[in-house]
Order: C-alpha cells, then structure tokens, then sequence
C-alpha cells in the first residue's frame, strides 16, 4: 500500500500533506475499485431470512414479552413463559449450526434479535445476548468435539448459560481475578465467588474463569465448563436500578469439584478468550442499547403529536423539533456502527475497535434518548404508568458493563496509537 | 388419506399502518405483510398437517415479486412448498380473476380442501372463496371458527349475525377463515432457514389461461370525513332539532 511512503511527507507541512494524502486515496481507490459505483448497498442490506427474522422477532418481543414487561421489572423477575418462548423460537441458538439443535443463521441476525427483543424489554434483550454472544460463542470457537455435542444442545433448546468472570476485586481489571482451580486427579477444585453475573439465577450452565497457577498471573486464568449441580450456590441475587427482570448474582464456589474434562479450551489460555470473546459481545450491547434508545424514542414521539399544548401538538414546536431530530440523528449513527461492526466481524476483518466505539457511542446515545423520552412525555412519564421510566433507568447499564466506557475508549485509543505512533 | 390443502395467501397494507391518501390514491410505499386472515388459514392447515389428517400443505399467491416475502412466510409457517402466479407491480388483480386463477390452480394440484382467509383487510371483498366455490361447483364453509376433518367429512363452525351454524360437508370443500378460528403461530428462526431451501414455483396468468384484466374500476377513494366533537343537548326537542336540521339523519 501506497500510505506508508508518503507517511514522513504527511508530518510535514499541511501544505505538503494535502497533495500526497490525495495521491495516497487515489492509489487506495484504483486496488480496491472492485466494484462499480452504486453496486455497494447501504449498512440496512439484510438477507432475506435476517428481515424475516427481525420482522418474527419483533412481532414475538410485542404480543409475548410487552404484556410481561411491567410485571417482571416490578417483581425483578424473568418470566418463565418468556423464556420458554426465547428457546420455542429458536432465538437462544441462533448461530449455533442445525445438527446441534440451533438455527444456523448469522451474527447479524442475532444483534438484530437482540435490538428488536431491547426495543421492548433490554433485560429480555441481554439475556439472549449472553446466551448467543457470549455464551454460545465461547463453545463454538474454543471447546471441544465432545463439549460442543454435549452442551451447545442443551443451550439452545432449553439450557441458560451465564459468562462468570468478574469478582468483587475484579472487574476492569479482570485478569486479577482470584477464583482458585487446584487438580486433584481427575477433577479440579474450584473455589472463589464471581460478582455480578448476568443470567445467574436462571442458569444451568456456567462458564467459569478460575486460575489453575497464581504464581503465572493471568497465563494461569483458565475456563471451566460448570453445571449448576456441582454445586454453584446463588450466594446473593442483586436489587438493582435497571434491568431488574435479567438476574444479576453473587455466585460462591466452596471447593466444588469440576471433572478436568471440562475445562474448555486450553489450559492459561482463559484470559485470551475472555478479552476476544467479550470483543464480540461488545457488538451485542451496542445493539441492546440501539434497541432500548430506539424503543424510548418510538414510545415518546407519537405522544408529542397527540398532546396538545396552547393549542398545538407539542411536537410541533420548534424547540421539540430539534431535540428530536438530533436525538434521531444519533440513533441512525449508533446504528451504523453498530451493523457495520457486525458486518466486519462476519467478514472476518479486524473488528476491535469499531465493535468498542459502537458499544461506547450506543450506550451514549442511549442515555441521551431515554433521559429526552421521559422530558417530552413530561409528568406522566414520571410515573410508573408508563415504560418511559423503565428505559431511564435501563439505559445506565449500557456504559458500565461488558467493559465500562473508559476501557473502551482506552481500547480505540491504544489502537489509534498503533495507526497513529511512528 | 393423502389430503393436500391449498391455501391462497394476499401480501397487503399492514394491519397497524395509518393507511393515508394521497392524490386520489392510497399510499402504499409502507409496511406490508401477510393478510391476517391468510395467518389464520396457513395456521389452520399446518395444524391439520401435524394431526397427520392432511398431508401436504400448498400456498399460492397472486402478486408482483414483492410478494415472494409472503410466501416465504407461509413456508416458514410450515406449508411444504409454494406456487407464485406473478404479475406486473402495476397491475392489480380483482377477486373473480383471482379466483379463476386459482381455479386453474386447483385443476393443477388437485386439493381436497382450498382453505382461504375469509377477507383481505385491504379490499374487504369477502368474496374470492365463495365465487371459487361457484366456479368450481364445490361445497363452502364461509367464517369458519372452529374445522374438524374425520375420514373426508368436514364439520365446520361458521360465525354468523345470529351466532353459530355448524355445517357438515364431503371433500373437496371450499373454507374461509374467520378470526376466532385460532391464534396464528410465530415463525420460529429454525422454520425461516428451513423455509429457504422450500420450492417457489413461477407461473404467469397466461400460463394458466386466465385474462386478470380487472372488470370493476375503482372510481374514487377519499379518507373518511374526521370526526367532530360531540355536542350536548339541553331537551329532547333539541336533540331532535339537532338531528333534523343539522345531522340530516331524521
């Protein structure tokens, strides 16, 4: 590529840059002028079972989790009969291939699962994302032949799986984490308590992150496959201010006895797979707080047509207007990054830093439209009467977990470096 | 008992969308799905599929590409395969061509039961089913609420002004679904990829030998006049003054 040999010109002058960054694009243009202008489709190009998808989905996550949502947010409480409904519709196996009981389908298919499902309910919408983006693609891209047979069936008909990483003195910091694994013959000993765990209290399968050798550090972090019925105990199930209906728990280990064969992946190799797994989930929140600002917006812009103020619809004055239209401006851009960091990681391209800026910049937009939703539906929004409150208190989430917002922006800045950085 | 069900389905204006007029003409660059009544047919003969009374489940549409999606949601409903009877995006076929098409259909696949929705909610003819039934000199269960099929004798519960009527009839037999008559499925994803690899049949209305040139033209459409606010009267003499002079009705 052309860019390397005018690097030393572009830390020149300004002047001397612009000719040779223009010489750089043209030379970029002829290698990867592949494809005549208008042939490449915009970022909402979907595959025909991906519309039909979104189309089953969010026809599911109205008429089967919207009546529940209220009820399971007061009562903290994930409705069986929406989890049972998440399995029947084939939505907790979405890239798992067919012969292990799943659906075979894409990644973009199930981060727009994932943004439909958050449109109505964002605790529905994250207990489908660990399954499938977490959960699920720890098994098919690390585990064994046997592993894979024996338990990415159970996930995707009737299993809830949870990612167990974080403890009470780790959580950015996550490869200072303490859970022990000692072998003892064939099994080995786990022992240490994991802090807020997604899915916990319904899970019967957990993917635990235990080290095997302190005295290595991290390159000691291994996986372990666990079932609840080795002995995994709810130590505490958190009340929270958002996302009351997804379990979030304390879990304790009290020298539960874990067979070697369940270890997944190679031994001090965890901490790899927790970073490029939680990579990959990156996209997925994106996409529930996509869903969630996009929900918050379609909740409170029709009301502001309906409700009349000195004689007209309030969303019809001008300074409504603009808070809107801005508002919409910034879903339309969550959005794009969003499906474009999809779409890269489908490919197969390097995705690091577009999937971090789309979690960074969606749970921001979030915030944003939640907190606007409940101002222009004014005092009634206020209340528990309506949803727009629940989507206020959802949103917070977004920029603390699977990475806080400051390691995401530590995450696009050490990559800039390297792009930038002689 | 080898039963095969044809079920015609209609892609119209979704149900939920503000339907609005534009220059005499309805707005139809919106949202469009399945006719739900259709839902209700394709739910009701996969059901009697998988109570093994029937064994095949054909659907067939009249339509431009466009309504290729809806035949795709029909498979992924569980109808096993589908005919698509293609026309032009400007054209519009009417209910007395559609049924003559599917006249032609029927000489074609030979069904023993034609299960259609019992309307279209965008022309709310009610009428393909029964003038099918009428071309081709079979019996017809109209409004159906509730089907039950026992060795090739259909007894059916119609909705009707009165209340119920049940009807019993030999096959082949013409039904129309009515809303009661069950709550249509979700496409669950592993029934969408399924339904990729479902054949689509082309065929064209010449290919069967049918002119769709429409009889009936459309000569007007307008919304309907907004609703004013009530007004409260004082006596009955008022009210009856109010609805002589000012409402017209009396």
């Amino acid at each position: 590529m052309s860019v390397p040999r005018f690097a030393s010109l572009v830390s020149r002058s300004r002047g001397a840059a612009a000719p040779a960054l223009r010489n750089a694009a043209r030379s970029f243009s002829t290698t990867n002028a592949i494809r005549s202008a208008g042939s490449i489709p915009s970022l909402h190009t979907f595959t025909e079972e991906e519309v039909m998808l979104r189309e089953a989905v969010a026809k599911f996550a109205t008429e089967v989790v919207g009546p529940k949502v209220r009820e399971m947010d007061e009562n903290e409480m994930m409705d069986r009969f929406v989890i049972d409904g998440l399995f029947q519709q084939g939505l907790m196996g979405i890239e798992t291939p067919a012969e292990l009981n799943g659906s075979g389908t894409s990644f973009t298919a199930a981060i727009l699962t994932v943004e439909e499902l958050a449109k109505v309910d964002p605790s529905v919408s994250v207990m489908c994302d660990v399954q499938n983006t977490l959960v699920n693609t720890v098994f098919t891209k690390y585990a064994n032949a046997a592993q894979k047979e024996k338990y990415l069936p159970k996930l995707a008909t009737d299993t809830i799986g949870c990612f167990c990483l974080s403890e009470a003195g780790s959580g950015s910091d996550a490869f200072a984490l303490q859970t022990k694994a000692e072998k003892q013959g064939d099994y080995y000993i786990l022992s240490g308590t994991k802090m807020w765990i997604t899915n916990s209290y319904e899970a019967g399968i957990f993917l635990v992150f235990a080290n095997v050798d302190p005295s290595k550090g991290y390159k000691g972090i291994t996986c372990f496959i666990v079932e609840k019925d080795m002995g995994v105990e709810i130590a505490k199930k958190e009340k929270k201010l958002g996302i009351r209906a997804s379990s979030t728990c304390a879990l304790s280990f009290d020298d539960i006895k874990v067979p070697a064969s369940n270890v997944l992946g190679q031994i001090g190799q965890g901490y790899k797979y927790a970073i490029e797994i939680l990579n990959e989930g990156r996209i997925g929140i994106a996409a529930q707080m996509l869903g969630l600002a996009q929900g918050a917006f379609d909740l409170a812009v029709p009301y502001t047509f309906d409700r009349k103020q000195f004689g007209q619809a309030i969303g019809d004055f001008q300074g409504m207007q603009h808070q809107y239209a801005q508002i919409a401006v910034e879903i339309e851009a969550a959005r794009l990054l969003t499906y474009n960091a999809a779409r890269m990681k489908e490919q197969g391209k390097s995705f690091v830093k577009e999937a971090a800026m789309a979690k960074l910049y969606a749970s921001q937009v979030a915030e944003r439209a939640a907190s606007k939703a409940v101002e222009w539906m004014g005092g009634v929004a206020f209340t528990r009467d309506l949803l727009a409150e629940k989507f206020y208190r959802d949103c917070k989430i977004g920029a603390i977990y699977e990475g806080t917002s400051n390691i995401q922006l530590q995450t696009i800045a050490k990559i800039l470096k390297t792009q930038y950085a002689k | 008992m080898a039963h095969r069900i044809l079920v015609p389905v209609k892609r119209v204006i979704d149900y939920a969308v503000k339907i609005r007029v534009a220059g005499g003409k309805i707005d139809t660059n919106v949202k469009h799905s399945m006719n739900p009544f259709d839902e209700i047919a394709i739910e009701e003969a996969v059901r009697l599929k998988e109570a093994k009374k029937a064994a095949e489940v054909v659907t067939v549409t009249v339509g431009s590409t466009k309504s290729q999606e809806t035949l795709r949601t029909a498979l992924a409903m569980g109808a096993d395969r589908a005919l698509h009877v293609e026309i032009p995006e400007s054209a519009e076929v009417q209910p007395l061509e559609v049924a003559k098409i599917l006249k032609a259909i029927v000489a074609k696949e030979s069904p023993s039961i034609v299960l259609l929705g019992k309307q279209a909610i965008d022309d709310d003819a009610g009428q393909t089913g029964q003038m099918l039934a009428g071309l081709l000199d079979w019996p017809q269960a109209t409004f159906a609420s509730k089907v039950e099929l026992n060795d090739s004798v259909l007894t059916v519960t119609r909705e009707v002004d009165g209340g119920l009527e049940t009807v019993k009839t030999t096959l082949p037999a013409i039904l129309t679904a009515d809303l009661r008559l069950n709550q249509p499925r979700y496409a669950t994803l592993p029934n969408i990829m399924k339904a990729k690899k479902k054949p689509i049949e082309k065929l064209s209305p010449a290919d069967l030998g049918v002119d769709v040139t429409p009889r009936i033209k459309v000569l007007e459409v307008s919304e309907p006049p907004k609703r004013s606010a009530g007004k409260t009267v004082g006596s009955v003499d008022e009210l009856i003054d109010k609805l002589k002079n000012e409402a017209g009705v009396i």
